[in-house]
Parts: C-alpha cells; structure tokens; sequence
C-alpha cells in the first residue's frame, strides 16, 4: 500500500508571502486565465451529450431482421442483482425455436450495471446510449417489449465495442 | 434654486443604484461562472441580462415568513436600515463636476456637505445596526453569532478605514469631497495625475481591505458564512425583506466602489482631457462617463476578488484587523505627516517650484 502523500505546509514564509498582497495577485492571475478558457457545460436541451460506446445507459433488446435475437434463457434475469428483468419464454417455428412472450425491465429498478448484456449469449440484450429517463409513474417505468425492441442500425456503435472489447 | 432638482438628482441616484445592482447581480454570477469554466445564467433575455429581473418577480412573490418568537417590530425595520443607509451614503459622492443646465449651474452631487467624509464614516457605521438587529431579532442562534461578528468585524474595521482616510485628508486639507476630487484632476511633474492611489498606497490598500471588510464581501464575509452560520444574520428572512439584505449588499458595493474612486482614483477626473478643448457641457458628461468607468473596474473587482480568495477564520480577521491594518495605517498617517511638515524643505533641496 502506497503512504498518503503528506502535506508539507511551510512555516517560514518569505517575506513577500508574508504581505500576502504578491500571492493575491497571483491567485488573481489564475482565476482570470480561466475566464478566457474554453467552458465544460453542455447547453443541455440545444446541445446534448454524445456518450462514448463504452457508456452503459438504457438496456435494450436487439431486433434484428425484424424479430428479437433473445432466445429467453432468462440469464440475464438470473443474473441481475436488482431484479429488474422478467422474461416469459414461448415456441416459435423460427430457427431460434424459443423467443420471449413477455420481456419487461424495470427502469425504476435497473442500476446500469450491464451483467445483462455481459451474461447474453445471443449478444441479444445491450446497454444503448440513451441516458434520457423520465417516468410519471412506477407502471410507467416498467419497460415491455413495445419500447425495449431496437434496430440493429441504431445500435451499431455498441455492437462494434463489444465485438472489439468482449 | 428650485425644490426640484435635487428631488431629480435623488430619483436619478437611486434609479441608477437599483438598476446597477440588478447588473451587477447579475455580472457576479456570469464572472463567477467564467472563472470556474462554466457559463452562468444566459436563458433569460439577451445573454441573461434578464434573469436578474426574474429573480427580483420570484422575491416578490414568495411568502414573507417571520418567526414565531421574533422580535416583529425590529425583524421588519432591519432591513429598512440596511438599504436605507446603502442609499443615503451615495448622496455625498461627486459624480461629476458642475454641469450647465436649463440656465443653471447644476453641481452633480446630490447633497454639497461640506464634511462629506465624516458624513460618510457616520453613516457606514450606522450599517452595522440592521445586521444586527436582524440577527437578534430572528431569535435563532446561527444568526445571532452572524450580527455579532458582522458588529465585532465591522468596529474592527472601521478604525483602519477611518485612519486611511487621514492621510487623504492631510493632502487635501479640507473634507469635501468635490474639493478633494478638484485637488486630484491636477499633475505632478506636468503629466502623472495627481491621483490619492499615487500619493498614497498604502491608504489606499488598507483603505479598500477596509471597505471589503464593511461590506462583508467575499474574504471577510463572516457574517454570512454559509458552511459555519447557515445564512447568517439573515437565515430567518425569506421573499422581499431578503430581498432588501441583498440590495443593501450589492448598493454597498456600488457606494464603496465609488468612495474608493472619489478618494484615491481621481473620482471623475479622466487624464489629459482638458486640454483637447471640448465644449464644458460635453466635458462633463464625459467626466461622469469617466467616474462611471471607474467605479465599474473597481466592482469587477470586489466580484474577481470574491471568487479567487478563500475566506478569512475568525481569528486571522481579527489578526488583520488589529494588529496588521491598524499600526500600518498610523504610521501612514505619521509617515505622511512627516512628509507634509519637511516638504518646503524637499523641495528646495530638489530644486522643484
């Protein structure tokens, strides 16, 4: 384990850091570089924030072709540690055999973590860039299938990182 | 002279005040926001100019809470005190030199007392009554501590702000304050302006730690310190009387900038003008134009200051107060004196007329 830095606080000051007039003016001189440097706010609703593809914000369930890749193992619901994912499995004539019936993730309850995804076999549910939440309602929070379901297109910069990173 | 023009003069005086702090409100929260990498209110009219002005609609409006066991009567004129006495102390201050107007000669300055500074110190002092009426009469701890150290931080300071101004008063030899503004507009050696700040610095940098003192800005802000005293001497005040605190807060900023600028930066003496020959109206609205400009750099920086020094403890303002700013401002007033009694002296010996 590495020592906390100490702190080293002089006690004999020179005489100029003793009439204190020299060091205001040099404080001066660093809060007004900083007038003239470039700002870190985001003028929110005009100008939003792009995330990186390593953000993990709203998870999603990838459509591809039209159809969900979720097989419905229910790992992920296995694995989440807030319990926010309840998944009803069902058969279906496509290749793929099973698919969900029911796919709900609770937004009050999801902590961001991404076991999710992590766990998916089917690289079937991923964390999106969408960090833009709002609900009125605890019932309004519980997201189905209608508003999980997301394009492939749309999901592209995560997919990529997860090809590169996984 | 007519009734009417001083009555225009005050209303001219306190429009200009009001206005200012509703800019300079609103100029503190853009500069500070700069200085930390941030950009500061800019939704409500152009650039934010307007957000001031909301703000004041939003104080209006809130309810006014008074505590149960406050003292009533003393809880609503506290606040009375404190903008009253930030109005009144401007109504000495030459803002201009004498304008021609309408056939008459209009000395711009509202009240031509002929012991302007005294009235000056009197009524600065006064100031200390609404800060802590206001704390005691909340009835609440936190801002009972905060009156006492703004009476504790504002005697303290007074002395070292009285005694700058002794070495003022020793070269200018009178105590009106349009006659020490004249005695500034004139030049030493035929080109440096004869301004106080030349003549005397160290009056002048005690003479504005003073005033940062008085009006409890930034790093001598005790009776408001936040992270110690919640709000202060006026944690119990809510909607127009809070309101009324922090008016008297920033129009005590307008009137120690343009104190500090009629004292010790010429007042409204702008360099060299005089001799370019422009009409004597013109002349002054430009002298005025000048006072203004002044007393702006001086309030950018109390706002520069605020945001760059770490608040003083306790003790360390005291420290200043007594033992620091009070022997240096008596041996200015010796060190100047001293000067003025051997200067027939200096000056033969440098040879000047």
């Amino acid at each position: 384990m590495a020592e906390p830095r100490k702190i080293i606080r002089s006690k004999d000051l020179s005489f100029w850091q003793k009439i204190y007039i020299p060091e205001i003016f040099k404080g001066l001189r660093i809060t007004l570089s900083h007038i003239f440097k470039k700002k870190s706010t985001y003028m929110y609703p005009d100008e939003r924030f792009k995330p990186p593809a390593s953000f993990r914000g709203r998870p999603v369930l990838v459509e591809e072709n039209g159809e969900e890749r979720c097989v419905a193992c229910g790992l992920c619901s296995r694995v989440c540690p807030a319990l926010a994912i309840e998944v009803q499995a069902s058969e279906t004539e496509l290749e793929k055999e099973r698919y969900p019936v029911k796919f709900e993730i609770n937004m009050v309850r999801c902590i961001f973590c991404g076991f999710c995804e992590e766990v998916c076999p089917e690289e079937a549910i991923v964390m999106s860039q969408n960090y833009e939440l709002v609900f009125n309602s605890q019932e309004e929070a519980v997201f189905g299938k209608d508003k999980l379901l997301t394009p492939t297109t749309r999901l592209h910069d995560r997919l990529e990182f997860l090809r590169q990173y996984r | 002279m007519s009734i009417w023009i001083p009555l225009i003069k005050i209303a001219v005086i306190i429009g200009t005040i009001l206005n200012s702090v509703i800019v300079l409100v609103w100029a503190e929260r853009r500069v500070s926001a700069f200085m930390q990498d941030r950009i500061g209110p800019n939704r409500v009219g152009p650039f934010g100019l307007l957000q001031s002005f909301a703000d004041v609609v939003k104080l209006v409006m809130k309810e006014d809470i008074i505590p149960r066991n406050a003292y009533k009567v003393i809880h609503d004129l506290a606040p009375i005190i404190s903008i009253g006495i930030a109005f009144s102390t401007f109504a000495v201050i030459p803002i201009g030199n004498s304008i021609e107007l309408f056939g008459e000669n209009v000395k711009l300055q509202v009240a031509d007392v002929n012991v302007g500074i005294l009235y000056i110190l009197a009524i600065t002092s006064l100031g200390v009554y609404g800060l802590t009426l206001a704390g005691w009469s909340s009835n609440n701890k936190y801002s009972l501590l905060g009156g006492l150290r703004s009476s504790a931080q504002l005697i303290s300071y007074e002395l070292s702000m009285g005694l700058s101004i002794i070495g003022v008063l020793m070269i200018a030899g009178t105590l009106r304050l349009d006659q020490i503004v004249e005695l500034q507009a004139s030049y030493i050696g035929g080109w440096l302006p004869a301004w106080n700040i030349i003549l005397q610095p160290v009056a002048f940098i005690t003479f504005v730690v003073a005033a940062f003192a008085e009006t409890n800005r930034l790093p001598f802000d005790l009776p408001e310190a936040e992270p110690e005293l919640v709000g202060g001497y006026h944690t119990e005040y809510t909607g127009l009387k809070f309101g009324l605190f922090f008016l008297a807060e920033y129009a005590n900023m307008i009137t120690s900038s343009a104190i500090i600028v009629t004292l010790f930066l010429g007042g409204w003496h702008f360099p060299y003008i005089e001799n370019l020959g422009i009409s004597p109206f013109w002349l002054s609205l430009l002298q005025v134009g000048a006072f203004c400009v002044k007393v702006v750099g001086v309030l950018l920086f109390f706002i520069v200051i605020r945001w760059t020094l770490p608040r003083f403890r306790y003790d360390q303002l005291m420290n200043l107060g007594w033992k620091v700013m009070l022997p240096l401002t008596l041996a200015n007033v010796m060190g100047t004196g001293l000067v003025i009694l051997a200067w027939p002296w200096i000056r033969n010996l440098l040879g000047l007329t």
